[in-house]
């Protein structure tokens, strides 16, 4: 069983109880509003995921039928199909469970932060303050999903935007909704496509460009899974290695002179 | 003191004589200074090994990679690229022309990766796990860092077996020896497979930031571009050392084995740009390359100044031939790839990163430490072993 959320922004208040109840359920402390190494909140309460914030409600002001509107969009974990910090793990700390979310290892962890870098969305986040930090994100609450129980932010969140269940349940259900009333939606599901597909899908009334998610339609996201991407040059490693070794050992042979020494 | 002996050209001999049977390592101003210089990365290295990355460098959640791994890592091993070049060229295909420079690209080459793993060692968090990914986890061979992580290691060590050739002319021990010159083949062998994949991999690991790096560096290509870089560079790299060698030890500077060399440079250098050229107009990048952004302008800075003066310099025989000519030539090319590696990990992720980053002092006093020591331990390594080419040999004794 493969479980997702389906945020809706149509829905979302900006309460940030999910947030709050996140931050309970994983036992998170608060971020030093002084470390210079984070972005300051912006005016309209905009600021990136910490090791320490999971998941945040990002307050965004749009233009809609003339008028100036709040929306507010969950930035959290995708936990991808094809997680890209999974195939640039050198140690194999993250890894795709059955269930859906994407965990860590920290035991595995080196500390390289490639995966900081190859995350699309850049989630994992890093504990700098630590002498030994580990990398850390969104874990859809995997000890609450591993019995079948829906996340800490969905039973907090008091408008139902975001619901949990079965990933092809959950995409059905957001495009029942696109289908059901299409003069509120834009017809996209966030999520879908994406880098091959996700476990966080969202539905809304606006472009997704102008809720701070990286767009297809404006190049900043392929559809194809990372992973697939990096496979196609490595999948030559070992047919290069020994061809080179081969033609390599041929050369040595054929322009060696006799009585020749190495030197 | 410097007995004068003519052997004729020749690498084996009685190095006792020569040497005096003395290790040395003489001590000159600027060398005191190269000391202290490593004294204070010293203090900084320990520093961030005790009190973690956070408290030493000023990396950050939107630039996770910053100067240790653009300088020290892909930048260091591009540079040190010079010593598998030279040994496909000299120890594979036999040409002798090269020769004399061979022991000088191969220790730079080893220097540097050492010194690429000790910047490397300093970068991870959880430096007490450094040996983990050798433990080879299901699942862990799809990253390319495995990759390089394994060829790297594996590489230095084979730079290690290939010096106790070496070493071992001099240091008195006819078992070694004979080990040493028997496993030199496989080695030269291997030594040129390992480098190929990892010199390729360090570009593929910008894969994963598709759609994020910059389109003028990204591409399906980039291993292919790094590769070519990393063998450019070589014997430009040889030419600026060669270059410094002279100066600092008053030995003749190799103009005609190193012009000669450097036309390798420039065949390679021709079929790089020719490849950037087809990968750029392939992918529609034209219009960004003259847009007059800040980004295509690094981009064009790179290339012109990087690699076409550099190329039109070694292309006419004239300015190759002279000493002027082929060092500064030879310059450009180090400096386009030091500012190619540096454009990949910050110009073309700056607009994502959308975050300020400097290094801090600590992070530049390691980059610049590992510089020196590397230039320290190279003075020490030709000054007690054969690995200067000369007809007439003697002991190097530096006038700086």
């Amino acid at each position: 069983m493969s479980y997702a959320l389906l945020f809706d922004v149509t829905k979302c208040i900006g309460c940030r109880a999910c947030q709050v109840a996140c931050k309970e359920y994983n036992r998170l402390p608060l971020d030093d509003q002084r470390d210079r190494r984070y972005p300051k909140e912006t005016w309209d309460k905009q600021a990136p995921l910490t090791a320490n914030t999971w998941l945040r409600i990002n307050a965004h002001l749009v233009e809609k039928n003339g008028r100036v509107e709040w929306r507010f969009v969950r930035h959290s974990c995708f936990h991808c199909q094809y997680p890209a910090c999974e195939s640039a793990c050198f140690a194999h700390a993250f890894y795709k469970t059955p269930e859906g979310p994407v965990l860590y290892h920290a035991y595995r962890c080196v500390g390289c932060r490639y995966c900081m870098l190859a995350c699309p969305f850049g989630i994992p986040k890093y504990q700098w303050s630590e002498v030994f930090p580990e990398v850390r994100k969104c874990i859809m609450c995997y000890k609450r999903v591993n019995q079948g129980a829906p996340p800490a932010c969905v039973g907090a969140c008091p408008t139902g935007a975001i619901t949990f269940g079965d990933r092809d349940a959950m995409l059905r259900e957001a495009h029942r909704r696109i289908e059901e009333s299409p003069e509120r939606y834009i017809n996209y599901v966030y999520g879908e496509k994406e880098v091959g597909g996700t476990s966080l899908f969202y539905v809304s009334d606006v472009p997704f460009e102008k809720l701070g998610l990286p767009t297809i339609e404006r190049g900043e996201i392929g559809t194809e899974p990372i992973p697939h991407i990096t496979h196609k040059v490595l999948k030559w490693t070992l047919p290069i290695a020994f061809t080179w070794g081969a033609v390599l050992t041929a050369l040595y042979f054929a322009t060696r002179q006799k009585g020749e020494e190495e030197h | 003191m410097a007995k004068a002996a003519a052997y004729g050209g020749s690498w084996a001999h009685d190095y006792d004589d020569i040497f005096e049977r003395k290790w040395s390592f003489r001590m000159t101003p600027w060398r005191a200074i190269g000391l202290a210089i490593v004294g204070v990365m010293l203090f900084a290295a320990i520093y961030r090994l005790l009190f973690g990355l956070g408290a030493a460098t000023n990396l950050n959640d939107r630039w996770p990679w910053g100067l240790w791994i653009g300088f020290d890592v892909l930048t260091g091993v591009a540079l040190a690229g010079g010593g598998f070049t030279t040994c496909f060229l000299v120890h594979v295909l036999h040409i002798k022309d090269w020769k004399p420079i061979a022991r000088a690209t191969a220790l730079t080459s080893l220097i540097g990766y050492l010194l690429v793993l000790g910047g490397l060692f300093l970068d991870i968090g959880r430096w007490y796990n450094f040996w983990r990914p050798f433990l080879v986890y299901a699942g862990s061979w799809h990253s390319v860092l495995f990759e390089v992580f394994w060829c790297v290691s594996l590489y230095t060590m084979v730079q290690l077996l290939e010096f106790g050739h070496v070493v071992f002319e001099r240091v008195k021990s006819p078992g070694f020896k004979r080990f040493f010159d028997a496993i030199l083949v496989p080695m030269y062998i291997f030594g040129i497979i390992l480098p190929t994949l990892h010199q390729s991999s360090l570009g593929s690991l910008y894969l994963v930031a598709v759609n994020r790096l910059d389109p003028l560096w990204w591409s399906i290509l980039i291993p292919v571009f790094f590769l070519l870089s990393a063998v450019f560079v070589g014997p430009a790299m040889a030419t600026v050392e060669g270059a410094l060698a002279a100066t600092a030890y008053r030995r003749e500077f190799e103009l005609d084995v190193l012009q000669s060399f450097v036309r390798v440079s420039a065949v390679v250098m021709s079929v790089y740009l020719l490849l950037k050229g087809i990968d750029l107009v392939y992918r529609g990048q034209i219009g960004h390359l003259f847009d007059g952004s800040f980004t295509s302008n690094m981009f064009l800075l790179e290339i012109v100044g990087g690699v076409i003066i550099p190329l039109i310099m070694y292309l006419s025989p004239s300015v190759r031939r002279s000493k002027a000519g082929l060092i500064t030539a030879s310059a450009l090319v180090v400096a386009g790839v030091i500012f190619n590696r540096f454009n990949v990990v910050f110009t073309g992720m700056a607009k994502w990163a959308n975050f300020h980053y400097f290094p801090s002092w600590m992070e530049l006093s390691v980059s610049i430490g590992l510089v020196t020591l590397g230039i320290l331990a190279y003075c020490f390594v030709v000054e007690n072993f054969p690995v200067l080419y000369d007809e007439h040999r003697h002991q190097y004794v530096p006038v700086r």
